[in-house]
């Protein structure tokens, strides 16, 4: 009965990977479609299949371009940063045994912001691609931090999670601080548009480059999916059924930091994924992290390709930033959740 | 399986906690560690286990120095059950004793048959079978120590170490447990608060103060009122009882 159980769950987790993953072609295909200038659903799926050279429909030119290089290579990093984002919670939120962890709480977001900021507003390097190469080694000069604040990140979560709020206090600072000396308006504005997210500047090189890191983070962290589960009642817990519980922390803080610093730097600190997907994905496949962690990927993933078509249609002629998007959706969602899992008393 | 330790020594930064403590537990012996708050007890019985490492000395469990075994091929002969640890984590009772299997399992081996039955014997013995599947935020402190100790249980060990796995219980479960550790047919090491259950249910006795081990030896070596009186400053009168070599303690308001 106990095994039947189990492969109940299996395969509720099976279906609801298949399900999920149909929802994200369509939303996918939606956010392919939808913009300010609205192209057909065939249309986007001929324009797919001529690029990948399976027929050969005529198109307009425009549109065929439109579909492949700006919206499907967007749509596709969209889906990749939502997925990469939820598993760093997730792992984060199992890691530090708090259930408010979130991918940014290691300083990592806010270490980006100020890379980036050291970009745009003292003009260190010119173009996009130095923006992220500068948000990368901010987001990475805030994690060495943390990891020597906390010792190595073995320090136990509470010390980990303080080392991550003085690292964020620091750097926020020091972009604060960039930006109101040196800053004018538009640079001013340019930086908090950054911070709050953009899917706008992505193609597929992003893309190809996003792909590779998710899927070497998320094997990892399968892989480390049973040691996880081992910290459900603390490292001294997790020691004591076998698990080496350092090497794991440094390992999959390193995994996480590198993960998030990857997504922040290419589409900026986008908030509240990471922290609600993987409370949501919890509720319906349980907390045993070898189901929680590919079902957090698809929920991520579809929730951030629906925040973002979000961003485009809310406003006429404007894109919201997909950071306000995500909080404007993603907290009504999770008050439900919120609700429907209070403590019966 | 034995344990045998010498001159286990450990502290932080000046402090000593443990210092210079030998023993040897037989195998299947049950050996009670007794003594004040702050003696050193749960310090030792981690140091035992390998889970923290001596500043100098040495234990062998079974004939081997456990600084030269993995940490997942130890915990496949060697549980820990620790006192009261919580989670916020919305797991069920069965969820919880399958973490005891993670010694024996690989990274993504599925679940098998000997984890199966491991599981269900573990539960069957705190008698937590028929709550398998309630969530854990629901049961009572002493409900999640028997699912604590099943947990260890699934681990199939040969050597079992327990701190103060009693707390929280009420008197027939704090009986119950102790009774059934004796049975099970491995080595333990339990810390203990309660004089008279260490003395019902413990073949042998240890008794540490401020770190040092004090006496050693079967109950009725060991409880004496002088001990009672120096180590645990109370005034008590110790009897014989029913079971030959087992005292019964009765402490004096005085």
């Amino acid at each position: 009965m106990a095994s039947v159980a189990s492969e109940g769950r299996t395969v509720r987790l099976a279906l609801f990977l298949c399900l999920s993953l149909i929802v994200l072609a369509f939303a996918v295909a939606a956010a392919t479609a939808i913009g300010d200038y609205n192209i057909g659903l065939g249309t986007v799926f001929l324009s797919v299949t001529n690029e990948l050279g399976l027929t050969g429909a005529e198109i307009a030119p425009i549109e065929q371009s439109v579909v492949w290089n700006l919206r499907l290579s967007r749509a596709l990093v969209a889906a990749l940063a939502g997925a990469g984002l939820a598993i760093c919670g997730a792992i984060l939120q199992a890691l530090l045994r708090n259930t408010l962890a979130e991918p940014f709480v290691l300083g990592v977001s806010a270490g980006a912001s100020t890379g980036a900021v050291c970009v745009i507003v003292l003009g260190i390097g010119a173009g996009s691609l130095s923006l992220s190469l500068g948000a990368f080694a901010g987001a990475f000069a805030a994690f060495a931090l943390v990891a020597l604040l906390s010792n190595g990140a073995t320090s136990g979560p509470n010390h980990t999670i303080l080392a991550g709020v003085a690292a964020s206090q620091l750097f926020n600072a020091l972009t604060s601080y960039i930006v109101t000396t040196s800053g004018n308006a538009q640079q001013a504005r340019d930086v908090m548009f950054w911070l709050l997210g953009s899917f706008g500047g992505v193609r597929w090189p992003d893309f190809q480059l996003l792909l590779v890191v998710v899927i070497v983070s998320l094997s990892v962290c399968i892989w480390m999916a049973r040691s996880l589960d081992a910290f459900t009642f603390g490292d001294e817990d997790a020691a004591a059924l076998g698990v080496p519980v350092a090497r794991i922390r440094l390992v999959l803080f390193g995994v996480t930091a590198l993960l998030t610093a990857t997504v922040v730097s290419m589409v900026g600190a986008i908030g509240f994924v990471g922290l609600v997907v993987p409370h949501a994905a919890r509720y319906v496949v349980g907390p045993l992290h070898l189901r929680l962690l590919p079902a957090c990927a698809m929920v991520g993933a579809v929730f951030m390709v629906v925040a973002d078509i979000a961003s485009r249609v809310i406003a006429a002629q404007q894109t919201v930033p997909i950071g306000v998007v995500t909080a404007l959706v993603g907290v009504p969602f999770f008050a439900i959740i919120l609700y429907q899992a209070r403590p019966q008393s | 399986m034995s344990v045998v330790a010498e001159n286990l020594r450990w502290g932080v930064k000046r402090k000593t906690i443990v210092s210079d403590v030998s023993l040897t537990v037989a195998p299947g012996e049950t050996l009670g560690l007794i003594g004040p708050n702050g003696s050193g007890k749960s310090s030792l019985l981690r140091l035992l286990a390998g889970l923290r490492k001596p500043l100098s000395g040495r234990v062998e469990i079974n004939g081997r120095d456990i600084a030269q075994i993995p940490r997942k091929v130890l915990s496949r002969q060697v549980a820990f059950v620790q006192q009261s640890a919580a989670t916020d984590t919305n797991v069920t009772v069965r969820d919880v004793v399958r973490l005891g299997r993670t010694p024996h399992r690989s990274a993504l081996a599925g679940w098998s048959e000997p984890d199966e039955t491991a599981v269900a014997h573990a539960l069957d013995r705190v008698d937590m079978t028929s709550r398998r599947a309630q969530p854990w935020q629901t049961l009572s402190g002493g409900e999640r120590q028997r699912v604590h100790i099943a947990r260890a249980l699934a681990q199939t060990p040969q050597v079992m170490f327990l701190d103060e796995p009693t707390n929280h219980l009420d008197i027939h479960h704090q009986i119950e447990i102790l009774r059934m550790v004796r049975d099970l047919d491995l080595t333990s090491v339990i810390a203990l608060h309660d004089l008279n259950l260490a003395a019902m249910f413990c073949d042998r006795i240890l008794v540490l103060e401020a770190g040092v081990l004090r006496a050693c030896g079967t109950p009725d070596a060991v409880l004496t009122q002088a001990i009672l009186r120096d180590v645990f400053r109370v005034t008590a009168h110790v009897s014989g009882s029913p079971d030959a070599g087992r005292p019964h303690i009765r402490f004096s308001s005085e």
